[in-house]
Formats: C-alpha cells, structure tokens, sequence
C-alpha cells in the first residue's frame, strides 16, 4: 500500500491543484458557439408573442384606447357636455351623433370618448400604486424572511381579508367631500396590493436558492445589492402578469363604485358614472346604457388578454397548457 | 389534525384584530366627521351633536372606543343601522335569502364550470376549447352590473322568462336569474382551473396506467382525472366567496332581492356610512369565518396540507 505513494509527497500549495491549462480539455469544452442563438426568457417570450394575433388585437385596442384618452379632440368634434339639449333626451342615433342621446340629451359617443381619460387614468394610477407596494413589501419579505417576512405576510393577510371593493366602499362613503380620480384610485390600491406582493413574494423566494446568487454572494456583493440586482430581475415576470390583469380589475371596481354612487361625482365623465345614470332608462333608451358598457368592457378586455398571452410567453407550463 | 385547527385558529386572531381594527381606523381617523355626516346638508344643534358624540362613546380616546367596539361584535351586537333597527335584526332577515341565492349561484358555476372546463381541458386545442376560451374571456371582463342589466333587459323585459325583480319573501324560482348572473363572474375562473388541471392530470402516469388496464374513458374520466383535478378549484372557493360577496352586494340591489348585500347596496345608496360600516363588517367576517371552514375542510381532503410547517 506505501509502496504507491510517491516518495516525497509534493509540498502543498496552490498551483499543485490547477493544471496546466495546456493539459486540460476544458478549452475546448467551454468554447462557445456564438452564432448558436442564447436562450434568455425575455427573447424567449417576445418570440413567443410576436407569432400570437390575440398580441396584436389587444395591444392595437389599448393603443387606440390610451389615444382616445389623450387626444378626445381627434375623435368627435361635439362637445360632451355643454350642448346638451333636453330636446333630444333618451334620442336615437341622428347624423353626427351616431350612439344617439343620453336622459340629459348629451352625445354618447362623445361622453364615451371623452370618458376614456378617467377610466385609464383610474387603471393606471391603481396599477402604479398596487404594484410598488406590492413589489416592496414581497420582495423585502421574500428576500429577508425571518420576523419580516411574518410581519409582512400578515399584514398581508389583513388586507386581503377585506375584499378590496367593499374596503374602498367603505372609504369612499366617508371621504364624500373628497372624490376624485386620486382619492378613488388610492381607496382601490390601497386594499389590493397584497395579491402583487404574494406573488412576488413567493418567486423571490425560490430565486434566492439560485446559483447565480450564491456566487453574486460568494463575489462579495452586498445583500441589497444583489436582491435589487439580480433577484428582483428574475422574479419579475410574474408580477408583470398579475399587473396587466389588475389594471382590468380596477378599471372595473372604479366603475362599480361610480355604479353605486360612491365612485367619482357625477359631473365627472367617466363609463361607471354613465352606465350608473342610465340604469333608470334600460328599458326605454337601452342605447343609453349598453355603448358605455361596451367600451368599458372592450377596454377591460383588451388589458385582460394581453396579460393572458404575456403569462403565456413568460412561463413554460402555462404554454405547455396551450 | 388537531395541532394544524390549533394553528389555523390562532392565525384568523390577529387577522380578526388587524380587519376590524382597519375598518374601525378607515371610519374615525380619516378626515371629515361622521355625527355631522349623518345630518346630511342640515346644520346639526351643538347639544345633539355632543349626546350623539357620547352616545357611540366618540369622547373616548382612539383605542378605548375600538375595544368598546370590539365587544360589541363579540356579543353580535353590530350597532343599530340608521333606520333604528338593531343590525343583527336586519341580519337574520335578510342573511337566509343571501345563503340561498349564494348556494343557488355556487352550484350553476361549479356544475357549468367544472363541465365546460373538463370538455375544455380533454379537447385541448379544438374548436369546444377556443369558443370556451372566448366566452369565459369576455364574461371575465364584462363587469357584474353590465350582466345583470343586460340579462334583466333580454330575460326579465324582451323575452320574459323572469321577472325583473325578486317578489316578496324571495321565492326560489325568482332567484334563478340572480344567481345565475352571481355565478357568471366566478365560472371563467373555474372553467379555466378545471381545464388546466385536467390537462396537467391527463398527461399523468397514473392516467396511463388505467387506461392501458383497459378501464374504459367512462370510468377514467370520471374517476381518474376529475377527481383529482378538482383540488385547485376547492382552493379557489375561499377567493370565490369575496367575489360572491362583492358581487351579491350589486346583484341583489339590482334585482331588488331582500339580503344582505341589498340592504348594504340600498345603505350606500342612501349614504348611511355607519350602516354601510357595520354591514361591511359583518361581510368581513363570514368571508374570515368561511376561509377558515374551507382551510380546514382542505386539511381533510388533502393531508399533505396538515404537515406543512
């Protein structure tokens, strides 16, 4: 058995454990074929996307809405508001006013048009405020764990405990001075963050395990550094999708509250204030109350199905499901 | 078993305190001031707004009136709605007719669900699965009182099948139509939990194996793949029942059925924020009480879940 071992065993130092680099075949092991196409999920999705219609279809209506909502102008010359006639009250469809008339003798397709910027505005400022607080809390939760994490995922909890229509109803019945688009969008958000957070949440939790962070640690880069960095980019996906589809959801609830008068006030032109006030006329003057419903619903849609077709591109079980 | 009913018990505490204790902070701490909110635009006398003030103890710091508050609820005493008549007395009521209509609605989407979605899910990719793809997209983004408007318009005014509002005592056949459009909003979910679990389930060994013992596709299907399809969908029955709640709040109100979400919907209406509070509240609750019976009854179906730390 001695006999086997050199007789001087070699000092122990550094270079003694690294071949040359001229014996190992690891040169051409790791050699890259550049012109092989890199496998990134970003790329991946995008060429997943640009071959589906439902991309386009949704993507061409949410242009046309966000346009309509910028620039009414382009859209109808009658204005929306200020030449009303009673005269035409509850009115069928006459030329130039293709919808016909609402109860106050308004044009419908110019109140829809002009009632885009509200709905959006709504949408979007809902959707900034969910997903920041969402992507905050869940990320430091995920990331951190321990006490934070309880302390968060509870806090969580009870937030999600109270449907976040009913908690905004609530609000909005005491804050009856102070309705506007700021005020509803915050009594909206505020209740529906913690759908985002969990998300998030649960992501950074099974990128933090990763290979690639336990080197970025093994580098020595800080820990926020590296949860900014390199975790919060590759647990992002998910939430882009529960993003998409909850600015749908709060275009929806701020039309529920202006349905059940909680919402914006009246003289604010927005879809739920219109649908809400042709209610009372549904059986005489139906036109009233199905054009708005039909350009929220087709506006909700369009933000639907792009969340449904980028959760198809961005994760590989749910393509599998196609 | 019984140390996980222990820990799920003593999870719904601080999540009991946190809700009741928001809703209570959202009411009394934002701006503006509910005595005076409840005379409307009239200018209240000083010596009724100070009896009122102590009448619901808002003399009392912050944290004594919450506890004062609390003990109320404890007791099913939820405050008295602003018709003078105690909130528990509405509640027993009107909460019959809400549990029947919720159960009515919570069996057409789970049978039309679960039927749609496993057609759905075992034709993948032909014609059955993209319309119902279709339809379940545009019922998802039609908001709940554009359906009942529309459903009210065509079945209850053109075609008359219904009638447009619930008579008195809310006999069953009059709340068909209701719930039938309560169950729309939840059926596109369920269509599509069932369809993805079944898909997932079909392409399992298990599944292979009964059919290639010569088990028929009568007996697999149902047996087989359904069945163990079906746990997503029982999970999502807990978020289901925050829809339903919201959505009874819109459909009773529309219909004119005497529940519960009628009575906050006419609350509302009417601006009687203290009603509307305690109604909310009382909403809060079921949904927590509910979770909680789902959680557990999940525990039984599904062992796995009682282990995990």
């Amino acid at each position: 058995m001695s006999s086997n071992l050199p007789p001087n065993p070699p000092e122990r130092s550094a270079n003694h454990f690294v071949a040359p680099i001229e014996e190992t075949p690891l040169l051409s092991i790791d050699s890259v074929a550049a012109d092989s196409q890199t496998s990134n999920l970003w790329a991946d999705a995008w060429r997943d996307l640009r071959v589906r219609p439902m991309f386009y279809i949704s993507s061409v209506l949410i242009l046309l809405v966000v346009f309509v909502a910028l620039f009414p102008g382009l859209f109808t010359s009658v204005p929306p508001n200020n030449q009303c006639l009673l005269a035409h009250s509850n009115g069928g469809p006459t030329s130039g006013h293709i919808l016909g008339f609402t109860r106050q003798g308004c044009d419908i397709f110019s109140r829809i048009v002009h009632g885009a910027a509200t709905s959006l505005s709504v949408g979007i400022i809902v959707t900034v405020l969910t997903a920041s607080l969402g992507i905050v809390f869940g990320a430091l939760a995920g990331f951190y764990g321990g006490w934070l994490d309880s302390l968060l995922s509870r806090l969580g909890d009870i937030f999600f405990s109270i449907p976040y229509i009913l908690a905004a109803v609530v609000i909005m019945s005491v804050l009856v001075a102070y309705r506007n688009v700021w005020v509803i969008s915050l009594a909206i958000g505020i209740f529906a963050w913690p759908a985002t957070a969990r998300v998030l949440r649960a992501e950074v939790f099974r990128v933090k395990t990763s290979d690639f962070v336990m080197a970025s640690t093994a580098l020595g880069v800080s820990r926020f550094r590296i949860l900014l960095r390199h975790i919060l980019p590759n647990s992002i996906a998910p939430v882009i999708v529960v993003t998409t589809i909850s600015l749908a959801a709060a275009i929806v609830a701020e039309a529920t509250l202006s349905f059940l008068g909680v919402g914006l006030p009246t003289n604010v032109m927005s879809w739920g204030n219109d649908i809400s006030q042709a209610q009372t006329d549904l059986r005489s003057a139906p036109q009233t109350l199905i054009y708005p419903s039909i350009a929220l619903s087709i506006t909700v849609l369009s933000f639907i199905m792009l969340g449904e077709v980028v959760r198809d591109a961005l994760d590989p079980k749910a393509r599998a499901l196609r | 078993m019984l140390l996980y009913i222990l820990r799920r018990l003593l999870q719904v505490i601080p999540v009991l305190l946190g809700t009741t204790l928001l809703i209570y902070f959202m009411v009394f701490a934002l701006p503006g001031d509910p005595i005076i909110a409840m005379f409307g635009d009239k200018t209240p006398n000083p010596a009724i707004v100070a009896q009122l003030r102590e009448q619901y103890h808002l003399d009392q710091p912050f944290f004594v009136q919450y506890f004062i508050y609390l003990g109320g609820i404890f007791r099913g005493d939820f405050g008295i709605a602003f018709s003078g008549e105690p909130v528990s007395q509405i509640l027993a009521r009107t909460f019959p007719v809400t549990i029947r209509l919720s159960l009515i609605a919570l069996a057409i989407e789970m049978f039309f669900g679960i039927l749609v979605g496993l057609i759905s899910g075992l034709r993948k990719g032909k014609l059955f699965d993209a319309s119902s793809l279709v339809v379940s997209l545009i019922l998802i983004s039609l908001p709940i009182f554009v359906i009942a408007f529309v459903a009210q318009y065509f079945f209850g005014v053109q075609l008359a099948w219904a009638r447009t509002t619930v008579g008195v005592g809310a006999p069953t056949k009059d709340l068909i139509l209701p719930a039938f459009v309560l169950a729309s909003i939840s059926f596109a979910q369920i269509v599509r939990l069932t369809r993805g679990s079944v898909i997932e389930t079909s392409s399992l060994d298990f599944v292979q194996t009964a059919y290639s013992k010569g088990l028929s596709r009568r007996r697999v299907i149902p047996v087989h793949i359904l069945r163990n399809s079906l746990i997503p969908v029982v999970t999502y029955l807990g978020t289901d029942l925050g829809v339903l709640l919201v959505g009874a709040t819109v459909t009773e109100g529309i219909f004119n059925v005497p529940g519960v979400g009628n009575t906050l919907y006419q609350a509302i209406l009417r601006g009687e924020g203290p009603t509307v509070v305690s109604f909310v509240t009382v909403m809060v609750l079921i949904y927590l009480g509910v979770n909680l019976i789902i959680d557990l009854l999940y525990a039984v179906l599904d062992p796995r879940i009682r282990y995990v730390k």
